[in-house]
């Protein structure tokens, strides 16, 4: 239940904890912890209701450095945690902390049966595609031959794209955003606060010990305009410098085209539509790399859903209201029964 | 033809047939998985209650759902021991076999009285059938069912006759044949047929065909056992002596899963169970599946982890959580366990134990978790661990296992056993009003002085602020914590004072439970001590030892971390002590590292199968006897 946030009169000191931020300096981290604490007086939740839940790794340590109640639980396990928080407690906002390891690896099977179940909490998945708190081995992320710890001659593994996941595991919400860009980032979590189902946020994150760079490609302030198209729900899919280009479908394929150039004007460029429930294009979105096409930023997909806990607790009224069993003693008394003499 | 022979058996004129009063009787069902066994032996034994009489279950399953037909591997059998005196145990050996065809038979013959009645169905008994049950002679001719009072009976053939006007084809007939053997035992043993009859309309309720065929061969049954002169004698077991009041069959599954919903309904909490189905304890997690009309949440996870996981994060938000699993999957949730002992969260832990290691003997109990229950953990890693010892005295040990995690702010598992998880008993229902109180270290909004790890001086557990409190909000997790404060902390002396809080906490624990009481003298030549499931097997022979005039003991263990404050004193009284459990000696060892002065024999047995009231007097004896 939400509450008007004037009324609730909540600023970011409320989210600042008196706690030394142990992240590296100049890791993505900082941001994404300054645009929580930024977007969280706003989404019209009592500060005593919002709960961090995180598993192992240099992203898990967020429950510690703000100021709500947190868990920082087991390696991959914080999906279950936060499941069994929110079915407990359907009023709380809760959110997951996670890194590509973390959710992906050791809590790959807990991430496909919490988008499944489609709860309603709210998962920031650090993806920086690297190991740091161990110190560098590649994750699933990791791009094929990269060079690292335990891939000396480069990874023979075929990495995970998280959209391509929520999408197998019919996710409602998909995003994803850059560590880079506090503005983009407040307006997808806000988006993703307010979906009632599982939102996966996907943030870009640098990793500046063990994975410098590593989404220069994208982030770069030279290359970005091209590099990535920021998709909104309901406008054309433009991006480009001055938002010359634009997707087009070709066949059953995305293409980037130029308006203006053969023939090409703004109504032939795809309009963005998040809430459809047909994945297919939002999977395309998601599934875009370079060089070919741009990277796709803001909410891929938002598609209404009924929650795991509302039908739940729809399930439980029905039985109270239905059954003439109403306490232990009813029940214990229920059904065959013998009294001897 | 075969329906001219079902219409003169039922119209003839009832024989006049004996009657015995017995203080007890053994009756076992046997027959192929898919023959129905369990279910006759659920009606027969509800009916057995329903009429007052004292009883003790015990189905007997293979892990396979469907077996090959008439093999040794597909026979599942159900056994029920009902009585006008005490019973505790579902028995050694039967009175009654029922044996649905050769492999029953033979299979079971072992665990057969001298003498006992044994109906067998003798269309199933041909050539064919005994080559897949390995018979080389014919069990009927080889002299080897001599001195038994064989009754062979054709079920099959009569059964399909009999529901011949519903046209339900003979695979579905044939289900049916349960209730001609159904029949036969309530002619027997002089059973109100209309009570079989209401256990059919609730079992088939969705069916009319189903209960009409059914009744029908039930009364064919019955008819059949008046008719025949194979079977002159109706035995008669009065209602149980002791016991007033009201009463339910109950198996161990089911009262576990009652006593955590009545923990949480006193403690005023909501209750929520994580678990993933895992033989034998499945039936904890369909049970509170059922239960939505009191507003319990089980939640069946993805895995074993996620059930325990789930279920600390449902603590963590203020329910009274729990978690169900076996073996196995109690080996996989043991990071969990570590993360609920350092949170201190209470968390309720249900292990049913069956055969290990790995996924060993799935429908046979054993009692070999506890050293894993007890130390399966890294690290300096205590929790309580407890154990029930009966099927209906599951609910109170569920019920006081929660309460003790409440309480205590701490992880307890609770140990029981295939045997007690599918055995039933019958259980005198409780008041919940009479249930000991459950105190919950709750905090109020907005407390100045709450601090996560601020402790109760009496129980030394910390307090239990959730969620959704204004004013206490605070962060915990598997990384150490400093004192009081609750602070990430690696400093070491810390870490030491923190170790030393977790375990002193569940050292504490023994100062809320009760004392150990000793059955017969504490002073006994022979001490017997038992933990958990094998309660019934243990007071049986040490009861009927002591009528014979041995100075034998049990002492019978349901709390074993911590054990009660006076364990030691019972030990130093007596003169020789056996410790008998169904393990190679895990309790024995862990009593060994507690109380080192004292010489224990052991009693062991890893069969998958409870003990034997028989082979444990032997023992007792023999060990009694030596100089």
């Amino acid at each position: 239940m939400t509450i008007n946030p004037k009324e609730l009169a909540l600023t970011v000191d409320d989210f600042k904890l008196d706690q030394p931020v142990k992240w590296c300096a100049g890791c993505g981290g900082h941001s994404v912890l300054k645009t929580v604490q930024n977007v969280l007086p706003e989404i019209g939740v009592k500060k005593e209701n919002v709960v961090f839940v995180s598993g192992i790794g240099c992203s898990s340590r967020f429950p510690y450095y703000i100021n709500t109640y947190g868990f920082h639980s087991l390696h991959g396990r914080a999906a279950p945690i936060a499941s069994g928080i929110k079915v407990a407690n359907p009023e709380l906002s809760v959110w997951i902390v996670t890194g590509d390891g973390d959710s992906m690896a050791i809590g790959g099977n807990h991430l496909i049966h919490l988008l499944r179940r489609n709860i309603d909490v709210n998962m920031l998945l650090f993806n920086n595609k690297i190991y740091g708190l161990t110190k560098g081995q590649y994750s699933p992320t990791t791009p094929k031959g990269s060079i690292t710890k335990t891939s000396p001659e480069g990874s023979i593994e075929n990495p995970f794209m998280p959209g391509e996941l929520a999408m197998g595991a019919q996710g409602t919400f998909y995003a994803r955003v850059v560590d880079t860009e506090p503005k983009m980032m407040k307006e997808v979590l806000a988006k993703a606060a307010k979906h009632k189902g599982t939102s996966l946020v996907e943030v870009l994150q640098n990793c500046i010990i063990f994975n410098n760079q590593v989404h220069k490609e994208i982030t770069g302030k030279d290359v970005r305009k091209d590099h990535q198209i920021y998709l909104k729900h309901g406008e054309p899919m433009l991006f480009g410098e001055n938002n010359s280009k634009g997707l087009v479908m070709n066949g059953s394929k995305l293409e980037v085209v130029t308006l203006g150039e053969n023939g090409i004007t703004i109504d032939d460029i795809l309009i963005h539509d998040s809430v459809k429930p047909d994945d297919t294009i939002h999977y395309m979105l998601a599934r875009m790399t370079l060089p070919e096409l741009p990277v796709a930023m803001g909410v891929i997909r938002s598609c209404d859903c009924n929650p795991y806990e509302e039908l739940l607790y729809d399930q439980i009224e029905h039985a109270k209201q239905n059954s003439p069993v109403k306490s232990v003693d009813d029940l214990m008394k229920s059904g065959h029964t013998f009294t001897i003499t | 033809m075969l329906k001219t022979n079902v219409q003169i058996l039922t119209n003839q004129m009832s024989k006049k047939a004996k009657l015995v009063e017995l203080e007890e009787v053994v009756v076992k069902f046997a027959g192929d998985s898919g023959d129905g066994m369990q279910l006759t032996g659920n009606q027969f034994s509800d009916t057995s209650a329903f009429v007052g009489n004292d009883l003790s279950t015990f189905p007997d399953y293979p892990s396979e759902i469907r077996a090959p037909q008439g093999t040794i591997a597909g026979v599942s059998g159900f056994q029920v021991h009902i009585g006008h005196k005490e019973v505790v145990t579902p028995g050694d050996r039967a009175d009654v076999l029922v044996a649905m065809n050769p492999a029953a038979l033979k299979a079971n013959m072992k665990w057969v009285k001298e003498g006992a009645t044994i109906i067998i169905d003798i269309d199933n008994f041909d050539n064919k059938s005994y080559k897949k049950a390995d018979y080389v002679e014919d069990p009927l001719h080889d002299g080897s069912l001599e001195g038994y009072n064989v009754v062979k009976a054709p079920i099959t053939q009569l059964s399909r006759a009999t529901v011949k006007e519903f046209g339900l084809g003979n695979k579905i007939a044939d289900k049916t044949k349960n209730q001609f053997v159904a029949g036969i035992l309530y002619w027997m043993f002089n059973r109100d047929i209309k009570i079989g009859e209401d256990f059919l309309k609730e079992k088939f309720k969705k069916n009319d065909t189903l209960v009409n065929a059914n009744i029908k061969v039930l009364h064919a049954g019955y008819h059949y056992a008046e008719t025949i002169e194979a079977m002159s004698t109706q035995f008669l077991v009065n209602p149980a002596k002791n016991k007033k009041g009201l009463f339910r069959n109950m198996t161990g599954n089911q009262a576990t899963a009652w006593g955590l919903l009545a923990a949480a309904e006193r403690a005023g909490k909501p209750f929520f169970l994580g678990s993933y189905p895992i033989t034998p304890a499945s039936e904890i997690l369909q049970e509170i599946s059922k239960l939505k009309n009191l507003g319990a949440v089980a939640f069946q996870a993805e895995d074993e982890i996620a059930g325990i996981t789930s279920a600390i994060g449902a603590a963590f938000a203020g329910s009274l959580a729990a978690t169900s699993t076996s073996g196995p999957g109690l080996a996989l949730k043991t990071e969990a366990i570590g993360l609920a002992v350092i949170t201190e969260l209470p968390l309720v832990i249900v292990n049913v134990q069956r055969g290990g290691p790995s996924t060993g003997l799935p429908t046979k109990t054993e009692q070999s978790d506890l050293n894993q229950a007890l130390y399966g953990r890294n690290g300096e890693s205590p929790c309580v661990v407890i154990a029930a010892s009966t099927p209906a005295n599951c609910f109170k040990y569920a019920y006081e296992a929660s309460k003790i995690a409440i309480e205590h702010m701490t992880p307890v598992i609770l140990l029981t056993d295939g045997y007690l998880a599918n055995g039933s008993e019958l259980w005198h229902i409780p008041e919940t009003k009479d249930l000991p109180d459950i105190k919950v270290p709750a905090v109020k909004d907005n407390d100045p002085a709450y601090l996560p790890y601020h402790r109760n001086p009496s129980t030394l557990g910390r307090y239990w602020a959730i969620p959704g409190q204004a004013g206490l909000r605070h962060r915990i997790g598997g990384l150490e914590k400093a004192d009081v404060t609750g602070e990430v902390s690696h400093d070491p002396l810390n870490h030491e004072i923190m170790v030393e809080n977790r375990e002193m906490k569940v050292q504490k624990v023994a100062e809320f439970i009760p004392h150990q009481t000793v059955y017969g003298e504490e002073n006994a030549d022979l001490l017997v001590i038992g933990w958990g499931g094998t309660f019934g097997a243990l007071y049986t022979a040490v009861k009927e030892l002591q009528e014979d005039g041995f100075n034998i003991s049990l002492v019978h263990f349901h709390y074993i971390m911590p054990l009660p404050e006076n364990t030691e004193e019972i030990l130093k009284g007596t003169k020789k002590k056996i410790v008998c459990e169904l393990n190679r000696g895990q309790f024995a060892g862990y009593l060994r590292s507690q109380f080192p002065e004292h010489k224990y024999h052991q009693y062991n047995k890893v069969q998958g199968l409870p003990f034997m009231i028989s082979e444990l007097k032997t023992e007792f004896k023999r060990i009694l006897n030596k100089k």
